[in-house]
C-alpha cells in the first residue's frame, strides 16, 4: 500500500502543471549553475594537480607562520560568512526581512574582509617575488628546477575564486538593497551561491595551501 | 485539481513589445530568439561552406592561381594561390565555425528555443532575459570569431597571409600556445579564437541551464515525462551535456588565454622547438593536459550536435509514417545512455597521444558500448517505418536521409573506436569522412528536416515541395559522393590537413582523379544549397498559407496558429491527455489524436 501511495505521489509530482522539486525557477537554475561552475573549478584543480604531479620539482614554500596562520584566518572569515548567511536565510524564512537584511550585510562584511585579507596576501607574495609567470629566486635555489606554474596555478585559481566572492558580495548587495521585493526563496538562492563559493574554498585551501607547507621550516 | 499547480503563478507573462528593437532585436520572446539563432547559424554555415569550397579547389588543383581569390582575399592570397598556411587556416576556421556556430547553434539554440516551450505547453522559457543574453553573447562570440579572420591584417607582421589560426579546430598545444612564432595567425589569431570560444562556452552553459529549468518546471497539466515528444528529451539531454561539458572547455580556454597574454606555460613543456627556434622562457606545462580538457568537452560536443537531430528524426518519422514511434521508452533511455556514455569516451581521440594501452582499452570498450543505444535507436526508426503508409514529404525524406547517414557514419565510428584500427587510420581522410557523415551531414540533415517541418509553424507558409525534393536528392547523393571516397582515400593512407597530396607516390595514380571527383561533387552540392535558400525566401513571401496543423501532427505546437501569438497559447494552459505519437489509433475517428484531445474511454494501451 505504502509503495502504491508513493508511486502515485511521484506521478502527481511529475505529471506536469506543478513544480516537481517544489522549488522555483531561480533556485533550480542556481543549482544547475552550481553544477556547471563546480566543473570549471574541478577542471582547474585537476589541471593544477596534473601540472604538479608531472613536474620534476614543485615548491612547498608556505611556512606555518605567517602563511598558514594567515590563510586559516581567511578560511575562518569565510566560514563565519557562511554562518551569518545561514541566519539570514532562516530569518527570511520566518518572514523577518529586516533581520535577514542585517545578516546579509554581516555576510557581505565577512566576504569583503576575505577579499581584503586575500589581496593583502597577494601583495605580500608579489613582494616576495612570486608572480603569475615567475618564482622568487630563493625558492628556485631551495627547490631547484621548480615549475613556474606554481604562481600561475596559485593566482589563477585563487583569483577565479576571489572573483566569485566579489560577484557574491555584489549579488548579496542587490538582495539586501531590495529585500522587500524578494521572497525567502530568493534569499535562499543567494545563500546557495554563497555557500558554494565557500565550499570551493574548502577545496582550494587544502590543495593550494596545506599541500604547500614548508615542513623544513617547522623545526625552527 | 486546479489548486494543485501553483507553478503557473510564476509563468512570465509579458505583453508583446511594440517597438521594432524590443520586438526583433533585443527580444525576450523565445520564438524570436530561436529565429535569431537559426539565422546566425545560416550565416555561419555559408561562411564555413565557402571555406570548404576554397579547400576543395586547392586539393583538386594544387597550387593553381585563381583570379577571383585576389579579389576575395586580397591580404591572405595576394597572388591568387592558396598557400599551405592559408589552407590550414581555412581548415581551422571551417571546423570551428561549423562545429560551434552551426552544429551547436541551430538545432539547440534555434529549434530548441522555438519549440521546447511550445511543445511542453509553456508561454516562454523559464528565464527569458537570460535567454536573450545567451543569444547576444553567442553573437559577440561570432563577431570575435569573424575578427579572427582578419587577425593577419590586424597584426601585419606575418609574411604569409592567413584567414585565422592554423592549429585546427582542436587548437592543439603546444602550437596554439606559443604565439606567432608557431606560425601565422597563431598570435592574435589564437587570442581572438579562444576568446570567442570562451564567450561561446558561457553563452551555451547559461542557455543549457535555461533549457533544463524550463523542461523540468514549466510542463503544462498532464504533460508527464513520458508524454514529452522525443524532441524535448533530445534537447533536454543536449542541455545536460552542454551544462557539464562547456565549463571544462571554458577552463581550458582561460588557461590557453593565460599562456598567450599572461606569460604562463600551462600547455608548453620545457625544450619546445618550433620553426627553428628553441622556446626558452616557457617550461612546466603539458600538451596532453590541453587534449584532456579539450576532449572532455569535445566528445560530448559530438552528441550536442547530433542528439537534437535524433529527436527530430524520431518525431518526423512517426508523423509521416502515421504510426507511433516504435519503442518510445527505449528511445528515451537510449538518448540518456548516449548522453551518459558520451562523458567517458574522450580518450578515444587521444589513442595516438601516448596513452597507456590499458587505459586505451577502457576508453575503447566504452566507446563501442555507445553502439548499443545507437543501434536501439536505428532499429526503432526502422521499426517505426516498417509496414507504414509513408507520406514522402520533404521533411520525411530528409529524416530518412538522416537515418541513412547516421548508419554510414556510425559504422565507421566502430572502426575508429578500436585502438588497433585507429592507429593506422588516425589523421587520415578516413576520419574526415567519418565525422563529416555523422556529425556534420547527418546533423545538417536533421536541421533541414526541422526547417521543412516547422517552417509552416514559424512563418505561417508552406515551403515548396518540388524544390525541397530536388534539394534533398542532389544533397543526399552529393554528400555520399563527397565523403564515401574519403574513406577509401584514408585507408590508402592519405593524410588529412595537407594542402596538397602531390608527390605522395604511394597513393597511386587514381588518387588525383578521385580527389577531383570529390571536389566537383562538393561544388555541385554547395550549389544545390542555393535551391534551399531560394525556396526559403520564396516561401517566406509567396508560399501557400499554412493552417494550424498542415502535417496532421499531434504535438502542442500544432494546436496554435501559425505563426504562434506572442505568448503561445494566448493565456490558456493546454491540458494534455495523450502521448505525443498517437497515430492510427484503432477505433479513433481520425488517424491522429492531438495531445490535447479529450480523453478517450480508458483503453488497454493508455
Amino acid at each position: 500500500m505504502a509503495a502504491e501511495a508513493k508511486a502515485e505521489n511521484l506521478a502527481a509530482e511529475w505529471n506536469g502543471g506543478v513544480l516537481p522539486y517544489k522549488i522555483g525557477h531561480r533556485k533550480l537554475g542556481m543549482w544547475l549553475f552550481i553544477m556547471s561552475d563546480s566543473l570549471t573549478f574541478c577542471a582547474l584543480l585537476i589541471g593544477y594537480s596534473y601540472a604538479r604531479a608531472s613536474s620534476e620539482n614543485w615548491p612547498t614554500p608556505f611556512p606555518f607562520s605567517p602563511s598558514i596562520i594567515f590563510s586559516s584566518m581567511m578560511t575562518l572569515v569565510l566560514l563565519s560568512s557562511s554562518l551569518t548567511m545561514v541566519f539570514a536565510v532562516a530569518a527570511a524564512k520566518r518572514g523577518e526581512k529586516k533581520i535577514a537584511r542585517t545578516w546579509i550585510l554581516a555576510t557581505m562584511f565577512f566576504g569583503a574582509m576575505f577579499i581584503v585579507l586575500h589581496v593583502t596576501e597577494w601583495f605580500h607574495l608579489f613582494h616576495e617575488g612570486l608572480y603569475f609567470d615567475a618564482l622568487p629566486d630563493e625558492w628556485l635555489a631551495k627547490w631547484p628546477g621548480s615549475s613556474k606554474l606554481f604562481g600561475a596555478t596559485f593566482f589563477g585559481i585563487t583569483g577565479l575564486h576571489m572573483f566569485h566572492v566579489l560577484t557574491g558580495v555584489i549579488y548579496l548587495g542587490v538582495i539586501a538593497a531590495r529585500i522587500k521585493k524578494f521572497n525567502a526563496e530568493d534569499v535562499e538562492t543567494s545563500g546557495l551561491y554563497w555557500h558554494f563559493v565557500d565550499l570551493v574554498w574548502m577545496f582550494v585551501f587544502p590543495l593550494l595551501y596545506l599541500l604547500s607547507v614548508d615542513f623544513s621550516a617547522v623545526g625552527h | 485539481m486546479a489548486e494543485a499547480h501553483p507553478v503557473h503563478g510564476e509563468v512570465h507573462r509579458h505583453e508583446p513589445p511594440s517597438g521594432f528593437i524590443r520586438k526583433w532585436i533585443f527580444s525576450v520572446d523565445h520564438k524570436v530568439i530561436g529565429i535569431q539563432y537559426w539565422f546566425l547559424a545560416l550565416f555561419s554555415v555559408f561562411v564555413g561552406m565557402i571555406m570548404s569550397l576554397l579547400m576543395r579547389l586547392q586539393l583538386a588543383w594544387p597550387g593553381r592561381e585563381w583570379g577571383f581569390l585576389k579579389t576575395l582575399l586580397p591580404a591572405a592570397a595576394e597572388n591568387g594561390t592558396i598557400s599551405p598556411e592559408l589552407y590550414l587556416s581555412l581548415v581551422t576556421m571551417h571546423g570551428t565555425i561549423m562545429v560551434f556556430f552551426v552544429l551547436t547553434t541551430a538545432p539547440q539554440g534555434g529549434f530548441g528555443n522555438y519549440f521546447l516551450p511550445i511543445q511542453i505547453g509553456a508561454a516562454d522559457m523559464a528565464f527569458p532575459v537570460l535567454n536573450m543574453l545567451s543569444f547576444w553573447l553567442t553573437f559577440v562570440a561570432l563577431a570575435v570569431m569573424m575578427l579572427a579572420i582578419f587577425a593577419n591584417v590586424i597584426d601585419d607582421t606575418a609574411a604569409v597571409g592567413v584567414v585565422g589560426p592554423i592549429g585546427g579546430w582542436t587548437g592543439y598545444a603546444p602550437l596554439s600556445a606559443l604565439g606567432e612564432r608557431a606560425g601565422p595567425g597563431q598570435g592574435t589569431g589564437v587570442v581572438l579564437w579562444i576568446t570567442s570560444i570562451a564567450f561561446f562556452c558561457v553563452a551555451s552553459l547559461l542557455g543549457a541551464l535555461n533549457f533544463i529549468t524550463t523542461m523540468l518546471n514549466l510542463r503544462t497539466r498532464g504533460m508527464s515525462l513520458l508524454r514529452l515528444p522525443l524532441t524535448c528529451w533530445a534537447w533536454f539531454t543536449t542541455a545536460v551535456l552542454a551544462l557539464l561539458s562547456f565549463p571544462v572547455l571554458l577552463a581550458g580556454g582561460v588557461l590557453m588565454l593565460f599562456d598567450h597574454i599572461g606569460g604562463t606555460s600551462f600547455f608548453v613543456p620545457a625544450g619546445s622547438y618550433v620553426n627553428g627556434q628553441l622556446v626558452m622562457e616557457k617550461q612546466g606545462g603539458s600538451v596532453i593536459l590541453w587534449q584532456h580538457l579539450f576532449w572532455y568537452f569535445g566528445h560530448p560536443e559530438v552528441y550536442i550536435a547530433i542528439l537534437p537531430g535524433m529527436g527530430l528524426t524520431s518525431h518526423i518519422l512517426s508523423t509521416f509514417a502515421r504510426k507511433p514511434v516504435f519503442g518510445y521508452r527505449a528511445m528515451v533511455y537510449a538518448i540518456f545512455a548516449i548522453g551518459l556514455l558520451g562523458f567517458f569516451v574522450w580518450g578515444h581521440h587521444m589513442f595516438q597521444s601516448g596513452m597507456d594501452p590499458n587505459t586505451a582499452i577502457v576508453f575503447s570498450v566504452i566507446t563501442l558500448a555507445i553502439g548499443v543505444p545507437s543501434a536501439i535507436k536505428t532499429f526503432n526508426w526502422l521499426g517505426t517505418l516498417w509496414g507504414a503508409r509513408i507520406r514522402f514529404t520533404t521533411p520525411m525524406i530528409f529524416s530518412i536521409g538522416f537515418v541513412s547517414l547516421f548508419v554510414s557514419g556510425g559504422i565507421t565510428g566502430i572502426f575508429l573506436g578500436q585502438t588497433a584500427v585507429d592507429i593506422p587510420l588516425h589523421d587520415t581522410y578516413f576520419v574526415v569522412g567519418h565525422f563529416h557523415l555523422i556529425m556534420g551531414v547527418a546533423a545538417i540533415f536533421g536541421m533541414f528536416a526541422g526547417t521543412y517541418f516547422w517552417f509552416p509553424k514559424m512563418f505561417g507558409r508552406m515551403m515548396n515541395e518540388t524544390m525541397g525534393k530536388i534539394h534533398f536528392f542532389i544533397t543526399f547523393i552529393g554528400v555520399n559522393c563527397i565523403f564515401m571516397p574519403m574513406h577509401i582515400m584514408g585507408i590508402a593512407g592519405a593524410p588529412r590537413r595537407y594542402s596538397s597530396h602531390e608527390g605522395l607516390a604511394y597513393l597511386g595514380d587514381s588518387f588525383m582523379p578521385m580527389t577531383k571527383f570529390v571536389s566537383i561533387a562538393a561544388f555541385v552540392t554547395i550549389a544545390a544549397q542555393l535551391i534551399f535558400v531560394v525556396n526559403l525566401v520564396w516561401s517566406w513571401f509567396k508560399g501557400p498559407k499554412a493552417g494550424e496543423n498542415p502535417w496532421e501532427a499531434t504535438s502542442l505546437e500544432w494546436t496554435i496558429p501559425s505563426p504562434p501569438p506572442h505568448d503561445n497559447f494566448a493565456g490558456h494552459e493546454p491540458d494534455v491527455h495523450h502521448g505525443p505519437y498517437e497515430y492510427s489509433v484503432p477505433g479513433a475517428e481520425k488517424d491522429y489524436t492531438m495531445q490535447t484531445d479529450p480523453e478517450r474511454a480508458k483503453s488497454a494501451g493508455d
